[in-house]
């Protein structure tokens, strides 16, 4: 049994909220810099161009990319030979969230109940998915998840027989309603498969990959890139101007599921895509 | 006032009157410079009630700007943090009745309602856009801000700030022009 304290666990998460916050990860950079080559409106390069300005800025200056620095969501897999010491995983999750945020001069965008909204000041809590997997190690991913575009995501039960047109169609039009509300370029992120929830969580889990790499299942990433070419068409644009980059990427996990459903979520990421990870 | 720079980018500052609104047209590049108030969903919903009991606002927004965001917190020395829009939409409900108290021109990003279009046709208003995400790079056009009411909102309070040359541009005019929608007309493409 492998120890690992708390206080590596917090430490973590605060360095990972901050880093996130400040300095996009190099395949969005990529992207931008990729976009800038295809992208035939002038007004669509512009924003282009900005958005590069801007992840510069946030970088050197150590000021958010986006004022809405977003809901902390945390994948943790967990290897089964650790034992967390010192106090509760969550707790520290949340502690390493809530000293990020307010050491990193990052916004509090978390009300306390979606009824009264009240703001719990410090961003907290997080929301965590945790999976227990072999080994001793500790590997947290966080992403700071963006309110105008999660506001943009859906879920849908299809049925078998609507099939892979179904799905495809379904992702478009995901990102056609989403339009400029959703700060694209962006990112969908889909769960195929599973329960209403493990599609949720999957369509999640998606955004993580590196952007640019396909699903390994070579039928799927067939369907990644027939997705991203037609989103490409839709003609919506870099912060919907107008253009030929609506999306960077379109990433799918897939799970088994029942033989009456075919349920896919699509979770809405912008171009202020911010994710980290930390392997402990 | 609106005046045109040497560049061709419209020069905006606050307090604006129906000939200036009349004037913009949507794709118009602009620069906002005086004086916005920043307002968003929390605000919004405290002034609903002092507007439908006809009861004074703690902002005048006759001729004013509204800009719809919630900064991140400033670092010691700096004016303010990351500053960049919030989704327009979600104020459709509060903007036509604003907008018939005098408020003139709206600044967030994404698209507006057909009663928020109707209302900017109506009382000769503005909708702009600014770039989403681009808060690092918009705070650097925040010269002073000062919150002016509901404190208590934390990033959601009133704010007035003044800026100097803010970049942005005419998502919806007064006279039913829509970049988003001629945008995505422009560079739609037939599926092959």
């Amino acid at each position: 049994m492998r120890e690992i304290h708390v206080s590596s666990i917090v430490d973590a998460v605060k360095k990972l909220c901050m880093e996130a916050n400040y300095s996009l990860e190099p395949d969005m950079l990529r992207a931008f810099a990729g976009a800038l080559q295809t992208e035939r409106s002038p007004a669509g390069r512009q924003v282009l161009q900005i958005l590069q300005q801007n992840a510069e800025l946030a970088r050197t200056r150590r000021i958010p990319y986006c004022q809405d620095t977003g809901f902390v969501v945390c994948f943790v897999e967990l290897g089964q030979d650790v034992h967390v010491t010192g106090g509760g995983l969550y707790e520290a999750i949340n502690e390493g969230v809530r000293q990020g945020y307010r050491e990193g001069y990052l916004r509090a965008s978390i009300v306390r109940s979606p009824f009264d909204r009240v703001n719990t000041g410090d961003n907290t809590p997080a929301v965590i998915h945790l999976d227990v997997v072999p080994g001793a190690e500790l590997k947290i991913q966080i992403m700071a998840k963006g309110g105008g575009c999660e506001n943009r995501s859906k879920y849908k039960m299809l049925t078998p027989a609507e099939g892979v047109d179904g799905v495809k169609e379904w992702i478009l039009e995901c990102i056609r309603t989403a339009g400029p509300d959703a700060c694209p370029p962006l990112i969908a992120g889909v769960g195929v498969g599973g329960t209403f929830e493990q599609a949720a969580r999957l369509s999640k889990k998606a955004l993580f990959r590196e952007l640019g790499t396909p699903n390994p299942d070579p039928a799927v990433a067939a369907i990644e890139r027939e997705v991203l070419e037609r989103a490409n068409r839709l003609g919506i644009g870099p912060q919907g101007y107008g253009g030929d980059t609506t999306a960077f990427g379109i990433h799918i996990l897939t799970y088994p599921c029942h033989i009456t459903s075919l349920p896919v979520a699509v979770t809405i990421e912008c171009h202020a895509h911010r994710h980290k990870e930390a392997l402990l | 006032m609106i005046t045109t720079g040497a560049d061709g980018i419209r020069e905006v500052t606050p307090p604006l009157s129906d000939a200036d609104c009349e004037s913009l047209k949507a794709g118009d590049r602009v620069r906002i410079t005086g004086v916005m108030y920043t307002a968003r969903d929390a605000a919004h919903a405290r002034l609903l009630p002092l507007i439908d009991a006809g009861k004074p606002l703690p902002i005048d927004v006759r001729g004013q700007i509204i800009y719809y965001t919630g900064p991140s917190p400033a670092r010691p020395g700096d004016v303010v943090g990351s500053i960049g829009p919030t989704t327009g939409g979600r104020m459709d409900k509060f903007t036509p009745k604003l907008l018939a108290l005098g408020l003139k021109g709206t600044l967030g990003k994404g698209a507006r309602s057909q009663p928020v279009k109707d209302a900017l046709r109506r009382h000769k208003a503005v909708y702009f856009g600014a770039i989403g995400g681009a808060g690092a790079v918009l705070s650097g056009f925040v010269k002073k801000l000062e919150v002016v009411a509901y404190e208590d909102l934390g990033t959601e309070a009133i704010r007035r700030l003044e800026v100097a040359g803010f970049p942005a541009i005419v998502v919806n005019d007064c006279h039913g022009g829509d970049l988003y929608q001629d945008g995505m007309k422009a560079y739609a493409k037939e599926e092959s």
